[in-house]
């Protein structure tokens, strides 16, 4: 699961009104390289949480990313260069995803999250 | 010539998880039907809900591929065994998706409203009883409940959620489904739509049908207030006599094809 994806989910059981972002626990990240696209990343610079992805990336043990971002820093191969690590380069593998609200964890196997819920939750 | 759809023998498969069939067939021969419209639209977020075995979003995958190097995919299943059918597949044909587990599109809905800029759905749209609908293993894979509908209406306001300003999605559709009951319930909420396949095998009459958001098609406040539903729209009129011309969608309702 990319930090894109991550940047997507939150949580869905039924009365949880501060879902986002999940909270990661990584036991283990996995760095797959990827082709980085301009058009892509600026497109996708908008529809991010940018909070929200720099703790996830913290989260696995990347900390390049700036605090804060705006739209005039995509001129920056360095920063698109970070950006793209970022969301697109790293996987969280095996851990889990915590709702920051109720601490219910939706694991994370072989890069896929389980987000179904029990019955009493929906 | 790089291959523009899955290929079956590179398709993985597992005794709980859907194979292709003639309905996953029809899906990607819509889809390949559009591509020129899909390349033109140049979609940043695709999204397959029911993937299954991958069939599906791979083939989607593979025929924008060159043109549009980056979309992101991501594609969802109940069912986890399709989780790792779908990355294999994926996988054996040199291309990604994101996977998550879950119930159509929770936990992703909040996050991708108006976001998802091409949404392809081959539902479970078998006429069943109600209590085969979501349970575990392969029923679930086509149990529709009443008319094969109940899985198709809940998908189709989240598709109206998470599909941007110029969204589209393809829905599989069974006869018994009454594809053009849909149609009309989607333009009511703006939306126009088309036929892109329609096939007849002898079990089964399939609908692939796209939709979009059409300015023109939101019905004014003063008919939407009031109960009469009737008044079509000239699309809503053409659509509904591309379905009359197929006659056995009407009479085919609740057979049933197992
Ligand atoms: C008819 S199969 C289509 C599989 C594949 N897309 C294809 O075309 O070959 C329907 C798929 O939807 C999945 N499904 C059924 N109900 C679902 C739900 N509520 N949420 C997510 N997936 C669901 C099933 O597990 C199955 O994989």
């Amino acid at each position: 699961m990319r930090l894109l994806t991550h940047n997507m989910l939150s949580c869905n059981v039924k009365g949880v009104t501060n879902g986002f972002p999940l909270i990661i626990q990584a036991d283990k990240v996995l760095e797959k390289p990827a082709e980085l696209n301009h058009d892509f990343l600026r497109n996708m610079f908008y529809k991010v949480d940018w909070k929200a992805l720099v703790d996830a990336a913290k989260s696995m043990g990347y900390s390049e990313l700036p605090e804060s971002a705006e739209a005039s820093m995509l001129e920056s191969l360095d920063f698109l260069n970070r950006f793209h690590h970022a969301l697109m380069e790293l996987h969280l593998e095996e851990g889990a995803l915590i709702c920051p609200e109720t601490g219910r964890k939706f694991p994370v196997d072989k890069g896929i999250p389980n987000m179904l819920l029990h019955e009493d939750e929906v | 010539m790089p291959y523009k759809t899955a290929q079956i023998r590179l398709v993985s498969s597992h005794p709980e998880v859907y194979e292709p069939c003639d309905d996953s067939f029809a899906l990607v021969d819509a889809l390949l039907a559009d591509r020129t419209n899909l390349l033109e639209h140049k979609p940043s977020i695709c999204l397959e809900v029911g993937c299954g075995s991958g069939y599906v979003i791979t083939s989607l995958a593979l025929m924008l591929k060159e043109e549009i190097p980056s979309i992101y995919y991501l594609a969802t299943d109940m069912n986890p065994h399709a989780m790792r059918v779908t990355r294999e597949t994926l996988q054996a044909h040199g291309v990604d998706a994101e996977l998550i587990n879950t119930d159509i599109m929770s936990g992703l809905e909040k996050r991708l409203e108006g976001l998802v800029d091409v949404m392809v759905v081959n539902p479970p749209y078998v006429p069943t009883p109600e209590d085969e609908v979501g349970q575990a293993g392969i029923t679930s894979a086509w149990a529709g409940g009443e008319d094969g509908r109940v899985v198709i209406d809940r998908i189709l306001p989240v598709a109206d959620t998470i599909l941007s300003e110029r969204g589209w999605l393809y829905l599989v559709t069974l006869a018994a489904n009454n594809p053009s009951q849909i149609c009309r319930s989607m333009r009511e909420k703006g939306y126009a739509s088309r036929i892109v396949v329609q096939r007849s095998t002898e079990e089964e009459s399939l609908h692939i049908i796209k939709f979009w958001r059409d300015p023109e098609v939101r019905p004014s406040l003063k008919e939407a207030s009031t109960q009469n539903r009737s008044a079509p729209t000239r699309l809503g009129e053409s659509l509904l006599s591309q379905f009359s011309r197929f006659s056995f969608w009407k009479s085919s309702n609740g057979s049933g094809s197992l």
